[in-house]
C-alpha cells in the first residue's frame, strides 16, 4: 500500500531519536553506575557494585530518596483531595460555565514553571505576602521562619503545580461516565451520596490512578522547588543526583541513583497501569 | 388524606380499576421550545399504557418527568393519591428499564440486580432470595456472576428489567428499551415483556416509536404529536376508530379521502354513496385491507371502482396494490398474494369502513 521508501521515511527519524536521546544515554547512564572515581578525580572502567551499596548504606542517600517519596506521597493525596472535587464539580454540576472553569484550570499550565515557583517564594518568604500580611494584622510579632525553606514549603508548591496534572485524568473519567447510570442509580433509590460512592468514584477509579500517579512520579523527581523553596531539610533526591553529577563529579554514584528512580518510576508505572485496566471497563 | 374525585376510566377499557398515576396538565419547555403541551393522562392499576410518537413528540420526556429526571414547567403528578412531582427520583416508587439499559458496568449481573436493594439496606439473606427469583423470571440465572459487557444487548435487556422488577414498584417505566434490539430478538421480547406484565400485575408505561410494538403490547396506546395527545385508546379502536388523519395515518396504512357530503350522499370524485354524516367537506379513512377485489356476483350495498395497478410492494401474507382509477383517485389496497394481477380490475368497498376523521393540525 505504502511505498518502501515512504515508510522508511516515515519510521527512520522516530527510531534514530529514540536510539541517539534515549537508548544511548540510558545504556552509557547503566556502564557509569558501574563505575568508579579515582582519587585522581577521573572515572576508572573497573566494574563494581560499590555505587549500588553506597546508596543504600550510606544515611543521607537512602533517607533523602524516603524524604523525596514521603513529599511525593504528601503532594500525591492533596492534589487529590483538592483535584477530586474540582473536577467532580466541574464535570457534574458547572453547567453551562463548563468550559470557561475547564480553561481557568489549565492556564496555571500555561505559565512557566519556574514562575510559579518563585511566586511561592515571595509568598512565603520572611519578608514575603504572607508574613507581612500576618504581621499587619497582628497574628504573628515575628516572621514565621518555617514557611519558606522547609519540606511545607516544598509540599505546598508541587501541590500547587501538579494538581491540574490530577485533576485532568479525573476530569476525564468523570466525563466519561454515562450520565444515565447516575439517573439509573437515582431510580433505584440511591441518595446522591449513595450515587456517588457506589457509581461514580468506582467508575473514576482508573483517573484517580493516572492522576496519582503523575503526580508522585513528577513531584518524586522534582529538583527546583526544593532548589529554590526546600532549604537543607527540604533537599530531594533530584538534588543529590544533580550536585554528584557536577560539584561533586561523582557521575557513577549519580548514574546508579538514576537508575534506582528510573526502576521505582517504571515499576510504578507499570503497577497503576495495571490497576487502571482492572479497574476500567468499557 | 387529600381527597379527590377519581377520574372517569377511559371508555374502552374492558374492567375499570383503579387509577394509579395521574398526570394533570403537564407541560414542559426547555427554554423557549415547548415540549409537552398540558398533557392530562391515567394510568390504570394493572395497565400496559404505551406512550407512542415520533422523535421529538416529547415521549421521552414526559417518561423522564414521571420518573422524576426532568421536572415539569407546571401540572402536577399524583400516585396513589400522593403527589409525586415534587419527590426526588430516589423517593419515587417508579423503576424505570433505560433505552440504552444504562447496567452499571463495574458490577456482575446479580450485583447489578440487588444494587436497589442493597442501598435501601434490605438485609442479605433477603436480597441474595429476591435477586434469585429475579435472575429466574428474566431466564438470566446462569449470567449471574457475569459482567453485563460479557452478555448480548437481549440479556442486558433482561436484567435490567429484573433490576427494576426486583424494587417491586407500582409503576414500571420502560424507555424504548427494545430498539436497540433486532428485529427477530425485539418481536420475541415484545411478547416476553407483555406476558411478564400480566405476571407480576404492575403497570407499565411503555415508550416506543413503533406503532406496531405499541399495537402488540398495549393495553392502551397514547398517541403523542408535537407535544400534546392526539388520541388515547385501546389499540383496536385507535385503529379502526382513528380520531385524526394523524393517527389514522401514523397507526397503519391508511387511504385518506378527501369526499364533500350534500343531503346524506357522500361525494368523492366519481364515487358516491349513502351516508350519515351531515352536511359539508368530509376526511374519510379506509384501510387498504377493507377493499377487495370485486366478488364477480351483484352488488350488494358496497362502493365499486375500476383501476389500474399502478405498484405492488409484496409483504408475505399479504400484498399492497396501488391503484389508479381513470379520474387520477388512487388508493391502497391489501390483498392476498397473487401474482397474477393485470390491466384494469375492479374493487369494493363497505362504505362502514370508511370512518371520518378530523383534519388535526398539531395542537
Amino acid at each position: 500500500m505504502f511505498s518502501r521508501i515512504y515508510r522508511i521515511v516515515v519510521t527512520v527519524p522516530p527510531l534514530l531519536w529514540v536510539t541517539v536521546f534515549l537508548l544511548v544515554p540510558y545504556a552509557l547512564m547503566f556502564c557509569y553506575s558501574f563505575w568508579a572515581v579515582s582519587a585522581s578525580q577521573t572515572i576508572v572502567h573497573s566494574w563494581n557494585l560499590a555505587n549500588y551499596r553506597q546508596l543504600f548504606t550510606v544515611d543521607v542517600y537512602w533517607q533523602t530518596l524516603l524524604r523525596s517519596m514521603w513529599i511525593a506521597a504528601r503532594v500525591t493525596l492533596f492534589s487529590l483531595l483538592l483535584g477530586y472535587p474540582l473536577a467532580y464539580f466541574l464535570s457534574f454540576f458547572a453547567g453551562a460555565r463548563k468550559d470557561l472553569f475547564y480553561q481557568l484550570v489549565i492556564i496555571p499550565l500555561w505559565v512557566s514553571y519556574l514562575v510559579r515557583a518563585y511566586a511561592w517564594k515571595t509568598i512565603l518568604g520572611s519578608d514575603g505576602v504572607l508574613n507581612t500580611l500576618l504581621q499587619y494584622v497582628h497574628l504573628t510579632r515575628h516572621p514565621l521562619e518555617f514557611l519558606l525553606y522547609s519540606p511545607f514549603a516544598v509540599v505546598l508548591t508541587l501541590t500547587h503545580i501538579y494538581t491540574p496534572f490530577t485533576f485532568l485524568p479525573i476530569y476525564a473519567s468523570l466525563e466519561h461516565i454515562p450520565r444515565n447510570l447516575v439517573e439509573a442509580s437515582s431510580d433505584l433509590g440511591a441518595s446522591p451520596a449513595q450515587t456517588f460512592w457506589r457509581v461514580i468514584f468506582p467508575l473514576s477509579i482508573p483517573g484517580v490512578l493516572a492522576g496519582a500517579t503523575f503526580a508522585f512520579v513528577l513531584s518524586l523527581g522534582d529538583f527546583l522547588a526544593p532548589l529554590l523553596l526546600g532549604g537543607p531539610s527540604g533537599i530531594m533526591i533530584s538534588n543529590i543526583v544533580v550536585s554528584l553529577f557536577g560539584a561533586a563529579y561523582n557521575w557513577p554514584l549519580g548514574a546508579a541513583i538514576s537508575l534506582c528512580m528510573l526502576l521505582l518510576v517504571v515499576s510504578l508505572l507499570f503497577v497503576s497501569e495495571r490497576l487502571e485496566k482492572k479497574w476500567s471497563f468499557s | 388524606m387529600l381527597t379527590r374525585e377519581q377520574p372517569v376510566p377511559p371508555v374502552e377499557a374492558t374492567t375499570p380499576s383503579p387509577t394509579l398515576l395521574d398526570i394533570r396538565n403537564i407541560a414542559k419547555s426547555f427554554g423557549k421550545s415547548v415540549v409537552l403541551r398540558g398533557i392530562s393522562l391515567q394510568v390504570a392499576e394493572g395497565e400496559f399504557l404505551t406512550i407512542l410518537g415520533e422523535s421529538g413528540s416529547g415521549k421521552t420526556t414526559l417518561l423522564r418527568i414521571i420518573a422524576g429526571f426532568e421536572s415539569a414547567t407546571s401540572g402536577e403528578l399524583w400516585m396513589s393519591g400522593e403527589r409525586l412531582d415534587r419527590l426526588p427520583p430516589y423517593k419515587r416508587r417508579v423503576n424505570t428499564v433505560f433505552q440504552h439499559y444504562a447496567l452499571f458496568p463495574h458490577l456482575s449481573v446479580e450485583q447489578n440486580v440487588a444494587y436497589g436493594l442493597r442501598v435501601a439496606k434490605h438485609s442479605e439473606s433477603e436480597i441474595s432470595a429476591r435477586v434469585e427469583q429475579a435472575l429466574a423470571r428474566v431466564k438470566m440465572t446462569a449470567y449471574a456472576k457475569a459482567k453485563p459487557s460479557r452478555i448480548s444487548g437481549g440479556q442486558q435487556q433482561r436484567v435490567a428489567l429484573a433490576r427494576a422488577l426486583v424494587k417491586r414498584p407500582q409503576l414500571l417505566l420502560l424507555d424504548e428499551p427494545l430498539s436497540a434490539l433486532d428485529a427477530n430478538l425485539r418481536r420475541q421480547m415484545q411478547l416476553e415483556l407483555k406476558s411478564l406484565q400480566r405476571e407480576v400485575g404492575i403497570s407499565f408505561v411503555f415508550v416506543t416509536h413503533d406503532q406496531e410494538e405499541a399495537m402488540v403490547m398495549s393495553d392502551r396506546i397514547a398517541l403523542l404529536r408535537a407535544g400534546g395527545l392526539e388520541q388515547v385508546a385501546s389499540p383496536r379502536e385507535i385503529y379502526s376508530r382513528p380520531a385524526t388523519a394523524y393517527t389514522a395515518q401514523f397507526i397503519g396504512h391508511t387511504n385518506l379521502l378527501q369526499t364533500e357530503v350534500r343531503g346524506g350522499v357522500v361525494h368523492c370524485s366519481s364515487l358516491s354513496w349513502k351516508t350519515q354524516l351531515p352536511d359539508g367537506p368530509v376526511l374519510l379513512s379506509l384501510r387498504p385491507e377493507n377493499i377487495d377485489v370485486a366478488a364477480p356476483s351483484p352488488p350488494t350495498g358496497k362502493v365499486r371502482f375500476r383501476g389500474r395497478l399502478r405498484n405492488r410492494a409484496f409483504h408475505g401474507a399479504t400484498e399492497l396494490l396501488q391503484i389508479e382509477c381513470a379520474d387520477g383517485l388512487l388508493f391502497s389496497v391489501r390483498t392476498g398474494t397473487r401474482s397474477d394481477w393485470q390491466g384494469e380490475l375492479e374493487f369494493e368497498f363497505d362504505p362502514a369502513d370508511a370512518v371520518a376523521v378530523r383534519n388535526s393540525e398539531p395542537s
